[in-house]
């Protein structure tokens, strides 16, 4: 067992663990933070996105134990101090940017990287931003046009 | 997970000496190692992290030639790389993808060697050299065929030094659902020859294609290569592609890599 100090959503976390937990078991099963979610947990479905230092990584592929004072952000953490939607979520809702929602935190805290470093995307940049996050209900034009929307890049006539 | 434990230590001997032990195996960036381990491809008993050694990770130019630690992630080497060696830097911008590139590191693929991985292709096609903990290893010694190096037990790698090309171009084939290149060719023109480097092609992993090579050197056009033959290589043939498809997508993409670097 290891003794693991990181900061979570802000908030400093110490925990004794096996350093061989995976970071999203760790969020989920200790912390309970269920907002992000396991997908295919073989990295290809990017639904367990998180950040780590600030860097989008894949929580399904990484151990606790490397990550002793690290900083890492989660889907609970997006949302304005007032608890309403921060902008790109509010994008995901005006634009149906979800249908059963399962992949949405990963596209989320992937896309909220990506506006970051880049505050006005391409189409183009988005979609080559999202090949880690996989939506099975496919519904990436909806998705891209949120990106879009967020970043202050869609009229208000192709809204909807 | 099953049980194995995870050491991080903080100095390139302390790895060393924990790696001697039995059953305990080296963890890089962990994108390719900890599925394999998920999948129970592999079991070492203790895993052995390089993330905190800082002597292993960063981008620098030594003496004209680019130095790129083995812990430096795809996206380091995506940003860091690219006033020096563009074409490197869009090769390490198209592996996988963002997150994966976040956390993936050079000498964690260099030294897996998957036979469809980007960059043996750019190692070997600049000639460059790899320098582990022992010795310094050349390319054309350094891989020897599907997931095998010249790496000898408990060796390591501690960096890798390109010549920078005159000009260089990557042309990669997407396999769109791994994101691994189906086939990937990368061009490298110097003063004196130019280098062509196969991935994802053959069953030996990386090769050059030596033949192409030749007549570039002589005539650097898009034109010569379509006038070879395909390479006579033992090529992969699977549900992604057949080996005739890998040897015309090898021409068609060195013509294409030839054809970028014209323009």
């Amino acid at each position: 067992m290891q003794t693991i100090t990181m900061t979570v959503n802000g908030r400093g976390v110490t925990a004794t663990v096996e350093g061989r937990t995976l970071l999203v078991e760790y969020l989920r099963e200790h912390l309970h933070l269920t907002g992000t979610h396991v997908g295919c947990d073989t990295s290809q479905c990017g639904a367990c996105t998180v950040h780590v230092d600030g860097l989008s990584v894949k929580s399904c592929t990484i151990f606790v134990g490397e990550l002793d004072g690290a900083e890492v952000r989660t889907i609970e953490d997006i949302e304005n101090a007032d608890g309403s939607l921060s902008p790109l979520q509010k994008a995901f809702q005006d634009h149906h940017g979800l249908q059963c929602g399962y992949c949405t935190p990963g596209m989320i805290m992937s896309l909220s990287a990506l506006l970051r470093d880049n505050p006005k995307p391409t189409e183009a940049q988005i979609r080559h931003h999202l090949e880690g996050n996989i939506c099975r209900c496919t519904g990436y034009a909806n998705i891209v046009k949120a990106a879009l929307a967020a970043s202050g890049q869609l009229d208000r006539a192709d809204a909807g | 997970m099953y049980a194995f434990d995870l050491i991080s230590p903080k100095s390139l001997d302390k790895a060393l000496e924990a790696l001697a032990e039995e059953e305990a195996q080296v963890l890089a960036g962990g994108q390719t190692l900890i599925p394999t381990l998920k999948a129970r491809l592999a079991a070492p008993a203790t895993l052995v992290s390089l993330r905190a050694i800082p002597e292993l990770r960063g981008v620098s130019m030594q003496e004209g030639r680019l130095c790129i630690g083995a812990m430096t992630t795809h996206a380091t080497v995506a940003d860091e790389a690219r006033s020096h060696f563009p074409a490197l830097a869009d090769l390490a911008a198209n592996i996988g993808d963002p997150a994966v590139r976040n956390r993936g590191t050079i000498g964690g693929s260099l030294a897996n060697n998957d036979p469809s991985a980007c960059y043996p292709s750019a190692v070997l096609a600049t000639g460059a050299t790899v320098i582990t903990t022992q010795r310094s290893i050349q390319a054309d010694d350094f891989f020897l065929g599907m997931f095998a190096t010249d790496l000898e037990e408990g060796e390591l790698i501690r960096a890798v030094e390109f010549p920078i090309p005159i000009a260089a171009h990557y042309e990669k084939f997407w396999q769109p659902a791994s994101r691994f290149a189906l086939t990937g060719v990368f061009v490298a023109r110097f003063d004196d020859a130019v280098r062509v480097a196969v991935t994802g092609a053959s069953e030996e992993g990386v090769f050059r294609w030596t033949a192409a090579e030749r007549v570039l050197s002589k005539q650097f056009t898009a034109a010569a290569v379509n006038e070879l033959g395909r390479p006579d290589v033992d090529m992969i043939s699977d549900l992604h592609g057949s080996a005739a498809y890998r040897a015309s997508l090898t021409q068609v993409l060195t013509a294409r890599a030839v054809a970028r670097l014209q323009e």
